[in-house]
C-alpha cells in the first residue's frame, strides 16, 4: 500500500500538468489539420462529383477505369495508400519538372496532404454522390429535360441540389474520417496536429498528458463538426419527410 | 520494378502476416463481444451505464485510432513501469511487448464502432416479437439470447462484416509502435533495400487479397443465415 501511496505521488511530481510552452505549436499543429481536412474534403468532393458523374453518364472505359480507383483506394490501408501516393506523387512531379529543366522541388507541407488525402477522399465521395444521384426520382431530371434545360442546367438546377439531401450524411460521415484521417500523415512527417503532439510527448516526456490533450483536441473538431452538420441537414432537408431517428 | 530482395524477405512477410492476421482476430473477437453489452446498455440500461457507454463510443469515435494507439502505448507504457507492483506481476513481460497494447487500442476500436451498430440493432428489432417472447414465458435473459440478440444481429450481419473489414485497414498503424505486421516488414524492406514502391505494392496486394477473403467469407455466412420472409 505504501509502495503505492509513495509511487503515485512521485508520478505526480513527474507529471506537471501544464504546456510548457507547447501551447502555442498545438494549436498551429490544430490549425494545419483543419486547413489540411478542409482542403481534402474539398478536393475529394469535386472527384466525387466528377467521378460519380462520370460512372453514371461516361463512356465505358472511363466507367472501368472509375471503378478500378474506387476499388483499390477502398480495399487498399489508408496509410500505404498515403506513402505511395506520397512517394509516387513527388517522383512524378519532380521528373516532369526536371524534363522540362526546371529544379526539382522539396515537396512538404500541406499542399501534399491535401492533394493525397483529397484523392483517398475522392473514391469514397465518388460512392457517397453515385448513390445519391440515383436516388433522386429520374422523372424530376426528365421534366428538367422537357423544359429545355440543357445537360449542364439540368445538373445545376435540378440533380444537384435535388441528390443533396441523399448524400449529406454519408458526405459527413466523410468529413469526420478525413479530420482524423490527418493524423495519419504524421507518419510521413507532415506537420500536424500529430505529428507535433509527438515531438512534444518526446521532449517533455509527458506521453500520457500530451496525447490526452491531442485526443481532447480532436474530439472538439468532432463535436463541433456534429453540430455543424445537424444544421447543414436541417436546411437541406427542408420540405421533406423527418428522418426516423433511431 | 527489382524484386529480387523478395526470397530474402519472403519469410518474414509471412510472420507479419499472420501477426496481422492475428492483430485483426484477436481485436475483433474480444472487439465484437465488448460491442454487444454497449450497444445493449444504451437501449434498456440504466441512465448512467447508458451515458458512460456512449461516452465511451463518441470519444473512441471521435479521437484518430492512431492518437489513442500512442496514447496507450507511449502514454500507458510511460506509466506502468513506475508501478512496482505491475513491474513484478506476471503480467509484466506482457505489457514489455508492443503487441497488447496494439490488440487494446483496437478491441478498444471495434468495441465503439460496433457498439453504435449493435445499439442501433437492438433498437431495430420489432417490439412485437420482444413482446411475444415475454408472453410465452420467457425471462430476461432468455429473451435476450434467443430472439433479441439473433434478431438484431441479422439485421446488421453486413455492417458487422465491413467493420471486420476497416478494422483490417487500420491494423497497418500498429507498425508505427513497433509491432512488425505486414505493413512493418515492408517498412523494414523500404529501409534495407531503399526501394520504395516494390515493398508498398506487395503490402498493398497483400491487404488487397485479405480484404477479397474476409468480404467472400462474410458473404458465404450471410447466405447462410435465414432471412425472415417478408
Amino acid at each position: 500500500m505504501h509502495d503505492i501511496l509513495l509511487a503515485s505521488f512521485t508520478l505526480a511530481d513527474s507529471l506537471p500538468f501544464s504546456l510548457q510552452g507547447w501551447g502555442d505549436n498545438l494549436l498551429a499543429g490544430l490549425g494545419k489539420t483543419v486547413t489540411i481536412a478542409l482542403g481534402a474534403f474539398a478536393l475529394g468532393l469535386l472527384i466525387g462529383l466528377l467521378g460519380a458523374l462520370g460512372k453514371l453518364y461516361g463512356p465505358s472505359p472511363l466507367v472501368w477505369f472509375l471503378e478500378f480507383y474506387t476499388t483499390i483506394i477502398r480495399a487498399v490501408p489508408e496509410l500505404v495508400l498515403i506513402l505511395l501516393l506520397y512517394y509516387a506523387g513527388t517522383d512524378l512531379l519532380n521528373r516532369t519538372l526536371e524534363s522540362f529543366g526546371y529544379r526539382p522541388l522539396d515537396i512538404s507541407g500541406i499542399s501534399a496532404g491535401i492533394a493525397v488525402l483529397g484523392i483517398v477522399m475522392g473514391a469514397y465521395a465518388t460512392e457517397v454522390m453515385r448513390a445519391a444521384i440515383k436516388a433522386v426520382p429520374p422523372g424530376q431530371m426528365e421534366a428538367g429535360k422537357a423544359y429545355g434545360m440543357s445537360a449542364f442546367q439540368i445538373l445545376r438546377r435540378v440533380t444537384l441540389p435535388a441528390m443533396l439531401p441523399f448524400a449529406i450524411p454519408g458526405l459527413a460521415n466523410l468529413w469526420l474520417i478525413v479530420t482524423k484521417d490527418t493524423a495519419l500523415l504524421a507518419v510521413v512527417g507532415f506537420e500536424e496536429l500529430a505529428s507535433v503532439t509527438r515531438q512534444a510527448a518526446g521532449t517533455t516526456r509527458n506521453y500520457l498528458f500530451f496525447f490526452c490533450v491531442a485526443a481532447v483536441m480532436y474530439l472538439c473538431l468532432t463535436l463541433v463538426s456534429n453540430m455543424i452538420i445537424r444544421r447543414l441537414e436541417a436546411y437541406y432537408r427542408r420540405g421533406q419527410k423527418p428522418l426516423e431517428h433511431s | 520494378m527489382v524484386w529480387d530482395w523478395l526470397p530474402e524477405y519472403a519469410p518474414r512477410f509471412v510472420e507479419g502476416f499472420w501477426i496481422t492476421i492475428q492483430l485483426l482476430a484477436m481485436s475483433v473477437c474480444f472487439g465484437m463481444l465488448l460491442a454487444v453489452p454497449i450497444g445493449l446498455v444504451q437501449v434498456t440500461g440504466p441512465r448512467p451505464l447508458a451515458w458512460l457507454a456512449r461516452g465511451f463510443c463518441t470519444s473512441i469515435r471521435g479521437t484518430p485510432l492512431l492518437i489513442q494507439l500512442w496514447l496507450i502505448y507511449y502514454g500507458l507504457g510511460s506509466v506502468f513501469p513506475s508501478f512496482p507492483e505491475i513491474r513484478q506481476s506476471f503480467l509484466w513481460p506482457y505489457l514489455r511487448e508492443a503487441f497488447p497494447y496494439a490488440v487494446f487500442a483496437f478491441t478498444m476500436s471495434v468495441a465503439a464502432y460496433s457498439g453504435e451498430v449493435m445499439r442501433g440493432a437492438f433498437q431495430g428489432v420489432p417490439k412485437g416479437e420482444l413482446e411475444a417472447a415475454r408472453a410465452v414465458g420467457m425471462g430476461s435473459f432468455k429473451m435476450l439470447y434467443r430472439i433479441w440478440l439473433p434478431r438484431a444481429l441479422q439485421n446488421v450481419f453486413p455492417t458487422l462484416a465491413g467493420e471486420i473489414v476497416l478494422t483490417l485497414k487500420a491494423t497497418p498503424l500498429a507498425a508505427t509502435i513497433t509491432v512488425y505486421d505486414v505493413f512493418g516488414v515492408g517498412t523494414i524492406v523500404r529501409q534495407e533495400t531503399y526501394r520504395v514502391y516494390e515493398p508498398l505494392l506487395l503490402v498493398a496486394a497483400i491487404y488487397i487479397f485479405l480484404t477479397i477473403i474476409i468480404v467472400l467469407f462474410m458473404r458465404y455466412l450471410e447466405n447462410r443465415i435465414p432471412t425472415p420472409a417478408r
